[in-house]
């Protein structure tokens, strides 16, 4: 575990009555990294960010940002760290500028030393500059809120799940700019629930229950997938994913897209025997015109099954 | 300080874009006022009465005419039968029986004596206790007027209620307070207290939801971390909803003077003054209530809830000499109290800063003791 980094987490517990939101959390981002936490709603994404923007104490277990400790300096960290919560949260009542100009202030700059760094953003919405905050559309907030968060011009950013509730086309764009700040050098740390999003991170820290199941690069996630892979295709799906779940060795079925991602549990044999094995149990089924090809694990497919495969957990699926 | 600025200049922009705030704010003193000065008034008038005139005399008559002729009193019935009059009081259809007995004209010219027998319904105690208090008034006037110097020559007699007797204890101890002086003009006497209460109406109400209307929006968790500090953003919501309250107090001050033409024999400057502090202690409550609530609903319920154990210990409505001992003590801390208590005294009476200082002191230390809870529970509740 290093020591250095804008985020250095080590071993961080949290709990709310009875409910354990984080458990033994380690983690370290590095200096000018897009560091992504992927997991399901209830994952402790939020509490792991509210530790960091120092809103909450840890129980146990320590947390440093950019080489402050949150709960000692506190102050340290709140005047160079840039947050932005999942909800939308600035004034309704106030207009696009004024919402700008007071969260410069309150940071003690002005709109002016902050407008180079948040000009690619802040100008898409410059034109509705004397529009009341609460008459934007979804994406334009967002817009403004991530222009509010780095007009002080911070040294990490903390986006807790930016694009729920934007429309895909938005959500390309969010992660565009970001690309565009890392490229300054900002270091970023975002939450999503959107596996697609998680392969825009240079690393990813899969959370579940408040614990961090695997961090690597999202390409190196997706090999953490024990078996060999195949998407099945074909006609009826509710007859084909019954079939796929009655083979003797199915390891996993999930639907993904509109094909279903299928392993099996003999990892020793070659996975073309195993395609061939699974197209023969299926004709026999009376299932024709199916497709069975080997593919390469996505990130989501290793989450599937660091999981532990449980059913019916519910994983964001981009819209 | 620059961040208290700030601060401010927004607070005082999101005011004043509230325009339904800013009408409610001025137009809510203007009609409360207006309107609760006329209706909460002590006074009782047109009680309906029974009559029952066994006498059947001039004088009997002269009696019976006193009372109405004086508009306290309705002659709604009257019978020479006692039960039928019982019965009208049970049905509710008469507040008060008023019963003449035979040689009732006789007595006063024999004897210079008589008796006159008044029966209440006293369920609503204040009341009866007013129509009793006017009866008599009226009747030992009007026997003044007949025997002259033989007063009193007429002594109403028991004057024995319908309700239960600690109903009846309850009469005699408004009557102790004096609020039956016929001379006291009930607005002046009402007018301060109702502005007080809408006052802390306006105070409490507005800090508490003006603060829980940013956690609602997640405004306030974006401003913690930011580097504001606690007290400054504090201090950023408090005064202008101070100012804010401070203009309704003059407003409601000049309301009462041009409209029921209230009196100001002490100093202006003092009566300001003690709603200044006063106000610190409103609007601290509306702080501490927005610490342990979370949505304006519960905001409002919170503050209505307090309002209430707030108001009826005040004094305003309820005699404070009435209460049980524990509660008077209750009473005797309450800010609302002193604060209606020191308006009385300078408006009515011209009372000086020496005669008021203890009101000033209870309600600077409760306003001290009240902003030092909501700013620690404001710490606790945010770490």
């Amino acid at each position: 575990m290093s020591d250095t980094g804008p985020v250095v987490l080590h071993e961080v517990r949290k709990t709310f009555g009875a409910t354990v939101a984080l458990e033994s959390v380690s983690l370290t981002v590095r200096p000018g990294e897009l560091f992504g936490l992927v997991g399901p709603d209830g994952g402790g994404k939020t509490t792991l960010f509210r530790i960091l923007a120092t809103l909450l104490v840890p129980d146990s277990g320590t947390a440093t940002v950019l080489g402050r400790d949150v709960v000692r300096d506190l102050w340290d960290i709140r005047s160079r760290v840039g947050y932005m919560p999942g909800r939308f949260s600035l004034y309704p009542d106030l207009s696009v500028e004024e919402n700008l100009r007071f969260f410069a202030s309150v940071f003690g700059t002005s709109l002016e030393r902050g407008y180079d760094l948040i000009k690619p953003i802040y100008q898409q919405i410059e034109p509705f500059r004397d529009r009341r905050a609460g008459q934007l559309s979804g994406g334009m907030k967002q817009k403004l809120a991530l222009s509010c968060a780095l007009v002080h011009r911070p040294d990490l950013l903390l986006l807790d799940e930016p694009t729920t509730g934007v429309d895909a086309v938005s959500r390309r764009e969010f992660w565009d700019l970001l690309d565009t700040l890392q490229a300054s050098g900002l270091t970023i740390v975002v939450s999503t629930p959107y596996m697609d999003e998680a392969d825009r991170c240079d690393r990813v820290a899969l959370m579940q229950q408040g614990r961090v199941l695997a961090i690597d690069a999202p390409s190196a996630i997706g090999a953490l997938f024990p078996r060999p892979l195949f998407a099945v295709r074909g006609r009826p799906r509710t007859a084909l994913l019954d079939a796929l779940r009655a083979l003797p060795t199915a390891a996993s079925v999930h639907p993904f897209g509109e094909a279903f991602h299928y392993s099996d549990t003999r990892t020793a044999l070659a996975p073309a025997q195993i395609a061939q094995d699974v197209l023969d149990a299926l004709r026999a089924r009376n299932l024709d015109g199916v497709d069975v090809t080997t593919i390469a694990p996505g990130i989501e497919d290793a989450f599937m099954a660091l999981m532990g495969d449980a059913p019916g957990v519910p994983v964001g699926v981009p819209a | 300080m620059r961040a208290l600025r700030f601060l401010l200049r927004k607070e005082y922009l999101q005011i004043f874009r509230d325009k339904t705030l800013l009408r409610m704010l001025f137009l809510i003193p203007v009609v409360q006022l207006l309107v609760l000065s006329n209706a909460a008034t002590f006074e009782v008038r047109q009680s309906r009465l029974f009559v029952v005139d066994r006498d059947r005399s001039t004088m009997s008559r002269g009696a019976i005419d006193r009372l109405v002729a004086s508009g306290r009193f309705e002659r709604t019935a009257a019978s020479v039968s006692i039960a039928a009059a019982d019965a009208a009081m049970r049905e509710r259809r008469v507040e008060m029986i008023v019963v003449i007995p035979e040689g009732f004209e006789r007595g006063i010219v024999r004897d210079h004596r008589a008796t006159v027998q008044l029966l209440l319904n006293a369920e609503d105690g204040s009341a009866a206790g007013v129509s009793q208090a006017y009866a008599r008034q009226i009747l030992s006037r009007y026997a003044a007027d007949l025997g002259g110097s033989l007063t009193p020559p007429i002594v109403p007699g028991g004057a024995h209620a319908e309700a239960a007797p600690g109903r009846a204890r309850g009469v005699l101890d408004v009557r102790t307070r004096g609020l039956f002086n016929a001379e006291l003009n009930y607005k002046h006497y009402m007018v301060p207290g109702i502005l007080i209460q809408l006052l802390t109406i306006i105070g409490t109400l507005l800090t508490a939801m003006n603060i829980v209307r940013e956690k609602e929006a997640g405004t306030l968790e974006q401003l913690n971390v930011t580097p504001v500090s606690r007290p400054v953003f504090i201090a950023a919501k408090l005064i202008p909803l101070w100012t804010l309250a401070m203009l309704v107090l003059a407003i409601g001050l000049f309301i009462g003077w041009i409209a029921f033409g209230v009196p100001m024999r002490g100093s202006l400057l003092l009566v300001f003054f003690g709603g200044a502090i006063y106000l610190v202690v409103a609007l601290g409550i509306g702080l501490w209530i927005s610490t342990v609530v979370e949505t304006q609903q519960q905001a409002m319920f919170v503050t209505f809830a307090l309002l209430m154990i707030y108001l009826l210990m005040s004094g305003l409505f309820t005699p404070v000499n009435s209460m049980p001992p524990w509660a008077q003590v209750v009473a005797d801390a309450n800010p609302m109290r002193h604060e209606i208590e020191l308006m009385r005294a300078v408006m009515l009476k011209g009372a000086g800063l020496a005669d008021v200082a203890r009101h000033l002191v209870v309600m600077a230390v409760s306003g001290v003791l009240v902003l030092t809870i909501a700013v620690r529970q404001y710490h606790k509740r945010s770490a």
